[in-house]
């Protein structure tokens, strides 16, 4: 899977758990501050990415920005 | 189908209130911090009443409402994760108190699917050996709390409900159910580690008597198994979810409960909270929810409802019920 598949199936997911406009979502948005995800909004997307691309996400994993989640996401699906 | 009909339901609470902002006095947290991802505004947790106490008082309730004497009673069944005792269990210690004399009675440890559990038995006895029986979910979940871990403190409560059960030929009790355990993630959510000072070898175990929790495996449990479970116990029931007229889910987290009507594509209206006022109490939750429904005429006979019950363990379990 691309990167760019990989960013276009996670704006996706953000878009609608976070009831954004598409462009709202870029490669550098932080969860946390630019979108006021709180630690259950990123419990709730890291299972639906896990779910969607069917792959586990650690516990521990330290993801900031949607480019950190990507990252994570393409290490795992292109592993 | 296993009949039965709820002919009574009753709740307790402690009077003490603790709310979010009383909370912030001692810890670091505030209600800013708690309501948004919680759902709770306030718990009550008991003075000096134990958990027995509270389950007393439910029973008596019961049996004053339905105009019943305690010796009428077969069985009496309680969901708990916070005995006053291991031995006497509370139901033992209600049984005694009330003066039930013709009554059995055992606790059921499940944690918060407990209510779910213990309800599903009382089907089963009723419909094979028993005409008559209270099933109880109490529990003092202060005395589990580590008041310094404003991780978890925030989250419980104290509190008792029941509902008085009786066989019967009518078309009301349980039409299906879908109960698991993963105990193999048990390590998950735990609480009240036993300690063994054990003469001959030394000190095996250090009592570890507070809740310890780990959040992303518990929603992740939660919002996974719990519409599973509902999905197979309306198979097996042969209903669509749009057929349920309620879902009264376990009390733990507000969020987690609109995560799973989501997921289940199901109308949040279908999903009624009240844990805003009492914060999670376990075994209790679900039977104060389906009291203070009943008492308000919201949910009547006729009507088909789910019940889920998830926690501890790990448990779930879901009930569908013909009311």
């Amino acid at each position: 899977m691309t990167e760019a598949e990989i960013l276009n199936k996670v704006t996706e997911i953000l878009v609608d758990q976070f009831d954004l406009e598409d462009g709202e979502v870029k490669p550098e948005t932080n969860l946390t501050e630019d979108i006021d995800a709180d630690s259950l909004d990123l419990f709730e997307v890291l299972n639906r990415v896990e779910d969607d691309f069917d792959i586990k996400l650690a516990v521990a994993e330290e993801i900031q920005t949607v480019q950190d989640l990507v990252n994570k996401v393409a290490a795992q699906v292109n592993a | 189908m296993e009949r039965f009909t709820i002919v009574q339901s009753a709740r307790v609470v402690p009077e003490r209130v603790v709310t979010n902002d009383e909370l912030a006095t001692f810890m670091d947290t505030s209600d800013e911090w708690i309501q948004p991802r919680t759902g709770i505004r306030q718990r009550h947790i008991v003075s000096t009443e134990d958990t027995s106490d509270l389950a007393v008082g439910v029973a008596t309730k019961l049996l004053n409402q339905a105009g019943l004497t305690a010796d009428q009673l077969d069985f009496i069944l309680v969901g708990t994760m916070s005995p006053d005792t291991l031995s006497p269990s509370v139901a033992q210690i209600v049984q005694g108190k009330i003066g039930a004399t013709n009554a059995f009675a055992w606790d059921l440890s499940a944690a918060c699917s407990g209510f779910v559990y213990t309800l599903s038995m009382a089907s089963a006895l009723l419909t094979t050996r028993y005409q008559r029986g209270l099933v109880i979910g109490a529990e003092v979940l202060s005395k589990l709390v580590d008041w310094d871990d404003r991780s978890t403190a925030v989250l419980f409560g104290d509190g008792a409900a029941g509902v008085l059960l009786e066989r019967t030929e009518a078309e009301t009790g349980l039409l299906a159910e879908s109960l698991k355990t993963f105990g193999e993630r048990s390590e998950f959510l735990t609480a009240g580690q036993q300690r063994n000072a054990n003469y001959f070898a030394g000190e095996l175990k250090a009592a570890d008597p507070y809740f310890k929790m780990n959040g992303r495996e518990v929603y992740n449990f939660a919002t996974r198994e719990v519409p599973a479970v509902l999905n197979e116990a309306l198979a097996k029931a042969s209903l669509t979810p749009d057929e349920i007229d309620y879902y009264l889910l376990h009390q733990a987290n507000g969020r987690i409960v609109s995560s799973i009507a989501k997921r289940f594509g199901q109308p949040i209206e279908k999903f009624p909270t009240n844990m805003a006022f009492y914060g999670n109490t376990s075994a209790a939750s679900i039977g104060i929810l389906l009291d203070e429904l009943r008492e308000a005429g919201t949910i009547k006979p006729g009507q088909t409802i789910a019940i889920a019950g998830f926690g501890g363990g790990l448990t779930v379990g879901a009930l569908i019920i013909k009311v």
